[in-house]
């Protein structure tokens, strides 16, 4: 398809150079503004981590403080969750990719589009301030646990602030994307033709919607305690401070699914393109992604097997645990049936879909030992705990994440990176990523607990291998993310569907024009229709 | 080929869906303070009682006849606007921000007289009594002062609206809007607002959006009135 119109790249706006990216409403531009700012975020991210396994590399007192440690790691889980992980793949991909997928000019309500983004920078910002302002960081991890977090010193209540902002930005993210599906499908996309990738937004949405406001709350209790010192989780006054934790991950465990099921999503449009062949099962993972965002509702108490609750409501919450491996199950089955006996083209994208598909296998199979009674009660609160969710959360989502910005790339720039480059970066990641979290299980297996500053000296070996890991780690991502820079500048220019995908997105120019479509396209068909190994 | 800029379509029905996913949202936030509150007063139901006797039950039902009354206001204003009586909506709205203002006044001579009797959170006339009456209190608070701050946002959206409809009605259209041969002769083109479809469209829209805001903020204190001031 050639195309006259000029893309979303050449500025079409009365306004000049940045104020035409952050003013604009369109929502391509919104996308990449996204993008940039949460690689930002993600990359200090993850200087802060290597910065804490340097620390862990001998035990005692060096390098910095205990206190500085504490401030680290809870920095470190707050911006890699609420600015990187929950944002990441349906704000920076999902703003770009969606209407591209369902044939429309933007999502529904484009000006509350570019406020969300702005309510994030807000949020991003009030963040940064309150690690450099008033007595210190905080320092509670990014839990907020009452009552430590109503005791403590530090800005905890400008930090609390903060992630009440951002989560404003995701709710009305969700919202938009949600009436956007509902209201501005192209002519003949039923809901049984959207891509998966669309699905899985479409069930992030509602799970933003959902359980966001009860972390709101609860963040407005926390603020509200330290201003006004109510006491609704303080014993003495008849509070009771595992209300906290109810309340908090009544939110904050749906919110692990925010996280996963783009990525999920991700995949389920990689793999069909790559192994040339229609997705095996696309109902079955159309719907598991709605039966994890409801079933993911009612297993939040899991993080709290130890916090003292009745056994019948334990017994209740792990049985309810192990029911979500049962969708999580029904797709990674059918993403191997896609692959079986398919003619698999590895490019990049479709490597790290596998990674993920490895990575996040072993992440989901160690969550059924936290999911158990008996295996949690030893492995809680320990470096087992930490292994297991950065398996999850940067081996599963993370990769996704990686997946997409490869698989998208040539679609937002027009132009391609060098492959060789993202391959030699990959073998970094994967060995790093094994040395260090495969470690970290190991040791929190024999004991280790989480968010300590020293160990006694039998874990030293593994803390050095660990920290080895994350140099490793570390330097792959870092070669990743270069590998992209230097696309903008040298890669070669592709055509309209480098990867010859199915999808719709691909049906217009890369870098699409400002108005996505020449004319509004009209389906036909499935999303991921092959034939003779080319889009039918 | 169409111009580049983002044409803007009002689609009613999209903008509604909004609308609700975000109430809905609203409504779950206040749901986590109503699941405290519950826990909390099955385990003290004797001393939620007894605090509840000293709230001011006849304030707190002037109060829920005030928001009632409003959103009645409310609806007319936007079915005046329908009809195109533009002075009327615009006057039942303003009503309407009365009404928000009334309300507010009283409660915070309510919440001055308890301050003034040392009931606050954290008060040493309150540090002496019961967990359960402490409890009480601080819920007190913490939700109708969330929910005033809700009714102050509500005001300040409906403030807009006065705004927006008060304008003067017509607007500015550029040139390009006029047929070829016409365009070299105009400067601009006006177009008054009654003959605007499209605009009073907009309007309409936003305003429907902006009332049933304002339904919200009075459904929440229909569900606190009771909790708080006629629990037996
Ligand atoms: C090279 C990259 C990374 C390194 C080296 C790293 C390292 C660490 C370390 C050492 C800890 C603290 C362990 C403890 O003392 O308890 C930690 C905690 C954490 N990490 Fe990472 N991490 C990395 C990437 C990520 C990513 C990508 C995410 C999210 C997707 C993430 C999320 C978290 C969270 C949520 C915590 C818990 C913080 C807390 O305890 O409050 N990390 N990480």
């Amino acid at each position: 398809m050639t195309t006259t119109e000029p893309s979303y790249l050449e500025n079409q706006s009365h306004r000049k150079g940045l104020a035409s990216w952050i003013f604009s409403t369109d929502h391509k531009r919104i996308g990449v503004l996204y993008l940039i700012s949460i690689l930002i975020f993600f990359s200090v991210g993850v200087l802060i981590g290597v910065v804490m396994r340097l620390k862990m590399l001998w035990p005692g007192t060096h390098l910095y403080s205990a206190a500085a440690y504490n401030a680290f790691f809870t920095v470190h889980g707050v911006i890699q969750i609420f600015l990187f992980i929950i944002p990441g793949i349906p704000a920076a991909f999902g703003n770009f990719i969606l209407p591209l997928q369902i044939g429309a000019k933007d999502v529904a309500f484009p000006r509350l589009n570019l406020l969300s983004w702005w309510v994030y920078v807000i949020g991003a910002l009030l963040a940064l301030t309150a690690l450099f302002s008033g007595n210190g960081p905080p320092d509670t991890g990014w839990s907020f646990y009452v009552p430590y977090s109503l005791r403590t010193n530090t800005n905890v209540t400008l930090a609390v602030f903060a992630a009440f902002i951002l989560g404003f930005s995701s709710i009305l993210t969700g919202l938009n994307f949600i009436t956007t599906i509902h209201r501005m499908r192209c002519p003949g996309m039923s809901w049984f033709r959207m891509p998966l990738f669309t699905w899985s937004l479409y069930a992030t949405a509602w799970i933003q919607i959902l359980a966001t406001p009860i972390l709101a709350v609860t963040l407005i209790m926390v603020m509200a305690e330290r201003i006004l010192n109510l006491g609704l989780f303080d014993p003495g006054r008849g509070g009771d401070p595992l209300l906290y934790q109810h309340l908090f991950w009544i939110y904050s465990h749906p919110a692990v699914y925010i996280m996963i099921l783009p990525a999920m999503g991700v995949v389920s449009d990689v793999i069909p393109a790559f192994c040339r062949k229609n997705i095996y099962g696309y109902k079955a993972i159309a719907f598991s992604s709605l039966a994890i965002a409801f079933v993911g509702y009612l297993v939040w108490a899991h993080h709290m097997f130890t916090s003292g609750m009745s056994n019948t409501a334990r017994m209740v919450f792990s049985l309810l645990t192990f029911l979500v491996a049962i969708p999580s199950g029904v797709k990674v089955f059918n993403w191997i049936a896609t692959m079986y006996k398919a003619s698999i083209k590895i490019e990049p994208p479709m490597l790290f879909a596998m990674t993920f598909l490895f990575l996040f296998a072993i992440g989901g199979l160690t969550g059924l030992l936290n999911g158990a009674l008996a295996t949690d009660i030893n492995v809680h609160e320990t470096y087992y705990v930490v292994g297991h969710f950065h398996y999850t959360m940067f081996g599963g989502t993370g990769m996704g994440f990686f997946a997409a910005l490869l698989y998208w790339f040539p679609k937002m720039t027009g132009k391609m990176y060098n492959k060789r480059t993202i391959v030699v970066a990959w073998a970094h990641i994967f060995v790093g990523f094994n040395l260090l979290y495969f470690t970290m299980m190991i040791m929190g297996w024999l004991g280790m607990p989480r968010r300590y500053y020293s160990y006694p000296p039998q874990y030293h070996t593994y803390h050095v291998v660990a920290t080895v890991g994350s140099w490793i780690l570390a330097t792959g991502v870092f070669m990743f993310l270069g590998a992209f820079l230097v696309a903008l500048k040298k890669g070669t220019k592709v055509a309209a569907n480098p990867w010859d995908a199915t999808t719709l997105e691909w049906k217009t120019a890369s870098p699409p024009p400002t108005e996505n479509f020449q004319t509004i396209p009209t389906v036909t068909g499935g999303p991921y229709e092959f034939k003779d190994g080319h889009p039918a | 080929m169409s111009t580049p800029t983002h044409e803007y379509h009002p689609d009613s029905t999209g903008s509604k869906i909004g609308m609700w996913l975000f109430l809905f949202t609203e409504l779950l936030l206040f749901g986590g303070m109503f699941l405290l509150y519950a826990v909390y007063r099955v385990k003290n139901p004797a001393d939620f009682h007894y605090a509840s006797l000293n709230l001011d039950t006849k304030t707190g039902a002037i109060n829920t006849a005030i928001l009632l009354t409003s959103s009645l206001t409310m609806v007319l204003s936007i079915g005046m606007l329908e009809r195109r009586h533009r002075k009327a909506s615009l006057w039942f709205l303003i009503i309407t921000i009365g009404f928000g203002v009334w309300f507010l006044v009283n409660k915070y001579l309510e919440w001055s007289h308890k301050i003034h009797h040392g009931i606050y959170p954290g008060s040493e006339e309150l540090t002496g009594r019961t967990a359960g009456e402490n409890l009480f209190y601080s819920l007190y608070f913490l939700m109708t002062g969330l929910h005033g701050i809700h009714v102050v946002a509500g005001m300040v959206v409906l403030g807009v609206m006065v705004w927006m409809i008060g304008k003067p009605h017509h607007r500015v259209l550029p040139v390009t809007t006029l047929p070829v041969d016409a365009q070299a002769h105009a400067v601009s083109v006006t177009v008054e607002y009654s003959e605007d479809a499209k605009l009073d469209q907009q309007k309409l829209i936003r305003l429907e959006n902006a009332g049933l805001y304002w339904h919200l903020v009075d459904v929440i204190w229909i569900f606190l009135f009771p909790l708080f001031y006629l629990i037996s």
